[in-house]
C-alpha cells in the first residue's frame, strides 16, 4: 500500500466531562483549510462514554464526517484504551493527517500512538502547511526551548501526525449546520485495554476566567515580588475587563497559580492588550504572549528584553506605576 | 606541576559554587546585618558533607583531599565571608588536630558528628594575654584523679557559641614553658565551661567570635589530646592548616568583590559611557585579576603541599600573607571603583571590605606569617 | 527494587541569547546540563532509595562527553550508570531514540523506568510514551509525585485543571514534571566516587540488538526540512518618566487603541 492511498485529515477531538475542548474546534478550522488543498475531508474523531450527542457540535463548526468511538472504558481519558481506539480508527481508515492538540492529553496520546502505528510524530506546532511539491505536510514548532523555529517533514510513513498548540489556529467563523455524517465505531474488546486504575480525581478550583479565553491580560513576573502584588495585578484586570496572568517565575515562586501561567511551559495567549509587569522577557515567555495584538510593558530594568517587543513600553517601578494606572482608568471610566 | 584542576575537583568547584549562589548569597547580607550565625546553613552544608571535606570516609567523612576543602571555602566566601571562616574554623582547627592526633577513641566519638554539621568545632588557644605570643598561657589544667581541672580564659574563639566541641590549651607544668602546655577536647555543656560574651566586629559579623571561660571546669581526663607537654606543637602545626584555609576564605573574598565589580563597571555610566571604557578602570582590573590568580596559585601549592605530607609551613604562611595583603587590597580598590555607592550597604563590597580585613590578623597576623617565611629562610 | 532513569545533557537553553547582528544563537560557552524535568525524576527516584532501598540506574544516549550528566547523577546517589553511545544513533528523531533506549533497556533489569516530561531543547515529550510503548509498559506521563506500594507506582498525574491519582501495576514507567521535586545537591565524596574508572558502563551499536532501520537519521520517520530565527516584532516605544506621567501616557494609549 503506497503512502499516496492514505487520505483524509483527521482531528483528535479532545472532551472532558462531556465538554468539547477549544483547540478542537481550532483544529477542525485549520484542518478544513490544509483539505481543501488537498483535495479530502476532515473527520473529527470523538472518543468518550455518552458523548455520541457531541458530534453535531462538531459537524457545525466544520468536520465534514465524524467518527464516533462511545463506551463506557472511554469515559474518563486514560492512555491505553485511548491510544486503542485511535489506532484502530487509523489502521481502519488510513487518514494521511492526524491532528492532536499540544494539551496534557494529546501529548500523552499522540507520542504512543504514532509509535504504535510506527509514524512519525511533531510536537507542539504553531504553523501547519501543504507543501505544494510534495503534498506533504510542513509541520513548524518552536525548538532549543524556544529560541528557534523549526519546519519539519514526515515525508514516508503515514499519518503524518502532529499535535498542535492550542490558541494558535483559528476555529471557523461560519457554522456548518449540525446534522453531518456520524459513522460509530465499536471495539469490542476495550476493556482489556485497562492497565491503570485512576484512584482518585482532583479537580483545581479556579473561579477565575481562563487566561485563553480573556481579552485583557494583565500579567505579573518575577518584579512583583510576592502574591500580594498580584492583587493590586487583580484590581486592574477587573478595571479592563480581563484577568491576571503571570510568568513562570512566579508561579514557581508560589505567587499565583499554575492556570495562570503563559510560555513556553504554560498556555499560548492572543488577547487584545497584554500588560507584561515586572517581567524580563525570556524568550520562554515571549513564545506564549507575541501574538497579542497590543503590549505594554512595565518594567525596572531598561535592559529588560521584554521592551524589544513591547508596542508601548514604561521603565519604571511596578509598584507605584500601577496603583496610578489605576486610578487613572478609573477617572477615565467615571468621566462617561 | 600540573596547575589544572582534575574533573572532579572541577564538578566540586561547581557544586560549592552552585550551592553558593542559591543558598548563601542570598543570606549575606542580612547574616551581616543583623550579626547571625546561619544556622539553616549549616545544616545544609552538613547534609551535603561540607563540614567534613577532608575528614576519612570511616569516620563519616567525604575522604576528599584538601584541594577539594579549599575549593570549598573559596567558594563559599565569594558569597559570604562569614559562612567560609564557620567552615574553616571548624574544619582545620577542630576537625583536623582531632584527626591527626586524637585516639581511635576520640576520632570514633567526635569526628562523624562533626563530619556531619551535627556538631560544630572551635579552636581555643588566643588569650588575653596570649595573642601573637601565643606562648604566654595562662590558662591551667591540674590532673586530679579522673580529671583535669581548668581554669582560665580565652578571648576572639571563632564559633565559640554555637559551636558544641573546643580543641582548647592550657598549662600543664608552667616549669617546662611550652614543653609545659597541653591539648584538650572539650564539650560544650561540661561543668565549669562557659561561653562568655559575644564580641562586636567590624566584619564576619555573623561570625560568633567570644570568650571562654574555665572556672574549674572537670574535663575527662580522656580527653587529653595527644601527649601531656605537646599541645604547642600540635596548637601550631593545626595552625598552619588553618592558615591554608584562612587563605582561602581571603581568595574567595577577594574575587568575589572582584566579580561584582567587574558587573558594576559595565553597567555604571558617567561621562556619556560605561565606566568600563575608562583606562583607569581597565588597569584596575587587570591589576587585581593579575594579584587574584597569583594568591590562588599560592593557596594551591599550600594545599597540594600539605596533602603530599611533609612540611608545608611556609607554603602555608606565604599563601595566608599574600591572599590576605590581595583581599584587603583588592576590596578597598573595589568599594573605591563603586564610587558612592561603594559606601552604602546595598551594594556588598562594603561588607566584603570589612571582612577582607581580619584575615590579616587571625590564625597568626602577617607580621607572624612573615616571622614563619623568614625563619625558614634563616636557618 | 531497581529503578532506571533516562536522563538527557541538554544546553541550557535558558541561557541562550540571540546575536542580534547575525540573527543566529550564540550557543558557544552556554553550559550543559541535566535537563531539568530529568533531574527531578532522578530526584523521585533518589527518594525512593533513601525510603526502600531501592537500587538505581541512570542511562543516557548521547555523545561521549554526555557521560558528564551520568557522573553528575551518581554524585548525587545513582549507583549505576550507563552510556548509549555510537556514530550509529546520531541524528535521531523520537522514534529512533525510544528505539534505542528502549533496546538498552532491554539489557538492564528494570521494575520501575522514570525520564523527565520533556528536553528543553527538543521540548517534544514524546521520547518517554514512546520507549514504554516498545516495551509494551504502561506510562504514566506529567507526574507531579510517585509512590510505590505493594508492587504498584502511585502517581499524581496533572492534566490543565485537575490531576488523576493513577494506580499501575510494576513494571511501568513514568514521566516526571521539573517543577515538583527540587533535585538534591552533589556530595564531595559523590563526585570522587563517580569519577573512579569502570563506574560507567558503555553501550554501543553492537551491544544493542535494534535493527538498523529504528535507530538515527535514516531510523527517523521525521527530518528537519529547515530550521530559523523567528523575526523580531518591531519595536515600539518605550518611556522613563515619573509614575504620575507614566500612568496618564499609558492611559492616553489605551484610549487611542480603543481599549478604553
Amino acid at each position: 500500500m503506497k503512502i499516496e492511498d492514505d487520505k483524509g485529515v483527521f482531528v483528535f477531538v479532545q472532551q472532558i466531562d462531556g465538554e468539547i475542548s477549544g483547540v478542537s474546534f481550532e483544529l477542525i478550522g485549520k484542518g478544513r483549510e490544509l483539505a481543501k488543498i488537498l483535495a479530502c475531508q476532515v473527520t473529527a474523531v470523538l472518543l468518550g462514554s455518552g458523548i455520541s450527542q457531541l458530534a453535531g457540535e462538531l459537524s457545525n463548526f466544520g468536520a465534514d464526517q465524524v467518527i464516533v468511538v462511545d463506551d463506557a472504558v472511554l469515559e474518563t481519558y486514560m492512555t491505553e484504551p485511548y491510544t486503542h481506539a485511535m489506532t484502530q480508527v487509523i489502521k481502519r481508515y488510513k487518514p494521511e493527517i492526524v491532528l492532536f492538540g499540544a494539551t496534557a492529553i494529546g501529548r500523552d496520546l499522540a507520542p504512543r500512538v504514532s509509535a504504535r502505528v510506527h509514524t512519525g510524530l511533531t510536537a507542539d506546532c504553531t504553523g501547519l502547511e501543504i507543501d505544494p511539491a510534495s503534498g506533504c505536510l510542513l509541520m513548524t514548532r518552536p525548538a532549543f526551548g524556544g529560541n528557534i523555529m523549526a519546519t519539519i517533514v514526515c515525508a514516508e510513513h503515514r499519518p503524518q501526525m502532529a499535535t498542535v498548540r492550542p490558541g494558535v489556529m483559528k476555529r471557523v467563523s461560519e457554522t456548518f449546520g449540525t446534522d453531518g455524517r456520524v459513522e460509530q465505531v465499536v471495539l469490542p474488546d476495550l476493556a482489556d485495554h485497562v492497565n491503570v486504575e485512576i484512584v482518585e480525581v482532583i479537580k483545581k478550583v479556579s473561579e477565575k476566567m481562563d487566561i485563553m479565553d480573556a481579552k485583557v491580560l494583565i500579567s505579573g513576573g518575577r518584579g512583583i515580588g510576592g502574591a500580594e502584588g498580584f492583587r493590586k495585578l487583580e484590581e486592574l484586570a477587573e478595571a479592563l475587563g480581563g484577568t491576571i496572568a503571570s510568568s513562570r517565575a512566579a508561579v514557581d515562586a508560589g505567587w499565583v497559580e499554575k492556570d495562570r501561567q503563559v510560555g513556553q511551559t504554560g498556555k499560548t495567549v492572543r488577547p487584545n492588550l497584554y500588560v507584561a509587569c515586572g517581567i524580563s522577557g525570556a524568550i520562554q515567555h515571549l513564545a506564549g504572549m507575541e501574538e497579542a495584538d497590543i503590549i505594554i510593558a512595565i518594567n525596572k530594568d531598561p535592559s529588560a528584553p521584554i521592551f524589544e517587543i513591547a508596542d508601548y513600553g514604561v521603565v519604571g517601578d511596578v509598584d507605584k506605576v500601577i496603583p496610578l494606572f489605576i486610578q487613572q482608568i478609573k477617572e477615565e471610566q467615571e468621566k462617561r | 606541576m600540573d596547575f589544572e584542576l582534575n574533573g572532579a575537583q572541577q564538578m566540586a568547584r561547581e557544586l560549592f559554587s552552585g550551592f553558593a549562589e542559591k543558598e548563601v548569597k542570598p543570606l549575606a547580607a542580612e547574616v551581616d546585618e543583623e550579626e547571625r550565625f546561619p544556622y539553616e546553613t549549616v545544616e545544609k552544608m552538613g547534609k551535603y558533607g561540607f563540614m567534613g571535606i577532608p575528614v576519612p570516609k570511616e569516620y563519616g567523612g567525604q575522604g576528599c583531599d584538601i584541594l577539594t576543602y579549599v575549593l570549598c571555602v573559596e567558594e563559599l566566601s565569594k558569597a559570604c565571608g562569614t559562612t567560609g571562616v564557620i567552615v574553616s574554623a571548624h574544619t582545620s582547627l577542630c576537625c583536623d588536630p582531632i584527626m591527626k592526633y586524637g585516639t581511635n577513641a576520640q576520632k570514633a566519638r567526635y569526628l562523624p558528628a562533626l563530619a556531619a554539621g551535627k556538631s560544630i568545632g572551635a579552636f581555643g588557644l588566643t588569650e588575653p594575654g596570649a595573642g601573637t605570643d601565643a606562648s604566654g598561657q595562662q590558662t591551667k589544667a591540674v590532673l586530679a584523679e579522673d580529671y583535669y581541672i581548668l581554669n582560665g580564659s580565652k578571648i576572639f574563639i571563632t564559633n565559640a557559641g554555637p559551636a558544641d566541641i573546643y580543641v582548647v590549651f592550657a598549662m600543664t607544668d608552667k616549669s617546662k614553658g611550652i614543653k609545659g602546655i597541653s591539648a584538650f577536647i572539650v564539650e560544650k555543656g561540661v561543668a565549669g565551661f562557659s561561653v562568655g560574651k559575644k564580641e562586636l566586629k567590624m566584619g564576619i559579623r555573623g561570625s560568633s567570635t567570644c570568650e571562654l571561660v574555665f572556672e574549674n571546669c572537670k574535663v575527662p581526663k580522656e580527653n587529653l589530646l595527644g601527649q601531656e607537654g605537646k599541645g604547642f606543637g600540635i596548637a601550631m602545626s593545626t595552625l598552619d592548616g588553618g592558615r591554608i584555609g584562612i587563605a582561602a576564605q581571603a581568595l574567595g573574598i577577594a574575587q568575589g568583590a572582584l566579580d561584582e565589580t567587574v558587573k558594576y563597571v559595565k553597567e555604571r555610566r558617567q561621562f556619556g559611557r560605561s565606566i568600563s571604557a575608562f583606562q583607569n578602570t581597565q588597569f584596575k582590573l587587570a591589576d587585581m585579576k593579575t594579584q587574584i590568580e597569583a594568591a590562588r596559585l599560592l593557596v594551591y601549592q599550600a594545599a597540594k603541599a600539605k596533602e603530599k605530607g611533609g612540611r608545608y609551613s611556609t607554603e602555608a604562611a606565604m599563601a595566608k600573607l599574600f591572599a590576605a595583603k590581595t583581599a584587603v587590597s583588592v576590596t578597598t580598590q573595589c568599594v573605591q571603583l563603586y564610587g558612592g555607592y561603594g559606601y552604602i550597604r546595598d551594594y556588598p563590597v562594603e561588607r566584603m571590605m570589612r571582612d577582607a580585613k581580619i584575615t590579616e590578623i587571625y590564625e597568626g597576623t602577617n607580621e607572624v606569617q612573615r616571622m614563619v617565611i623568614s625563619s625558614s629562610m634563616l636557618k | 527494587m531497581n529503578i532506571v532513569v533516562s536522563i538527557k545533557q541538554v544546553p541550557n537553553t535558558n541561557e541562550v541569547r540571540l546575536d542580534q547582528t547575525t540573527g543566529t544563537l550564540i550557543r558557544e560557552g552556554v553550559p550543559s546540563i541535566i535537563n531539568p524535568d530529568d533531574k527531578s525524576g532522578l530526584e523521585m527516584a533518589l527518594k525512593l532509595k533513601d525510603k526502600l532501598g531501592a537500587h538505581v540506574t541512570v542511562i543516557t544516549m548521547g555523545p561521549p562527553q554526555a557521560d558528564a550528566v551520568l557522573k553528575e547523577a551518581m554524585a548525587m546517589g545513582a549507583d549505576d550508570a550507563v552510556l548509549i553511545t555510537d556514530r550509529a544513533f546520531g541524528g535521531a528523531d523520537t522514534w529512533a531514540t525510544s528505539s534505542t533506549l528502549a533496546s538498552a533497556l532491554r539489557k538492564i533489569p528494570y521494575d520501575l523506568i522514570i525520564t523527565g516530561r520533556q528536553a528543553i531543547d527538543g521540548d517534544t515529550a514524546q521520547v518517554g510514551p514512546q520507549i514504554a510503548e516498545h516495551l509494551g509498559l504502561p506510562n504514566i506521563s506529567y507526574a507531579e509525585s510517585l509512590e510505590l506500594a505493594d508492587g504498584y507506582a502511585v502517581v499524581k498525574r496533572q492534566y490543565e485543571d485537575r490531576t488523576h491519582v493513577i494506580k499501575a501495576r510494576l513494571p511501568c514507567l513514568v514521566t516526571a514534571l521539573g517543577e515538583y521535586n527540587t533535585p538534591r545537591y552533589m556530595t564531595p565524596r559523590g563526585i570522587f566516587e563517580a569519577w573512579e574508572e569502570g563506574r560507567i558502563q558503555v553501550f554501543t551499536r553492537s551491544d544493542l540488538s535494534v535493527a538498523d532501520e529504528n535507530i538515527g537519521l535514516k531510523g527517523s520517520p521525521t527530518r528537519v526540512k529547515k530550521s530559523f530565527v523567528k523575526a523580531v516584532k518591531g519595536q515600539g516605544t518605550v518611556v522613563t518618566m515619573d509614575p504620575e506621567d507614566a500612568a496618564v501616557w499609558l492611559t492616553d494609549r489605551l484610549k487611542e487603541k480603543f481599549i478604553l
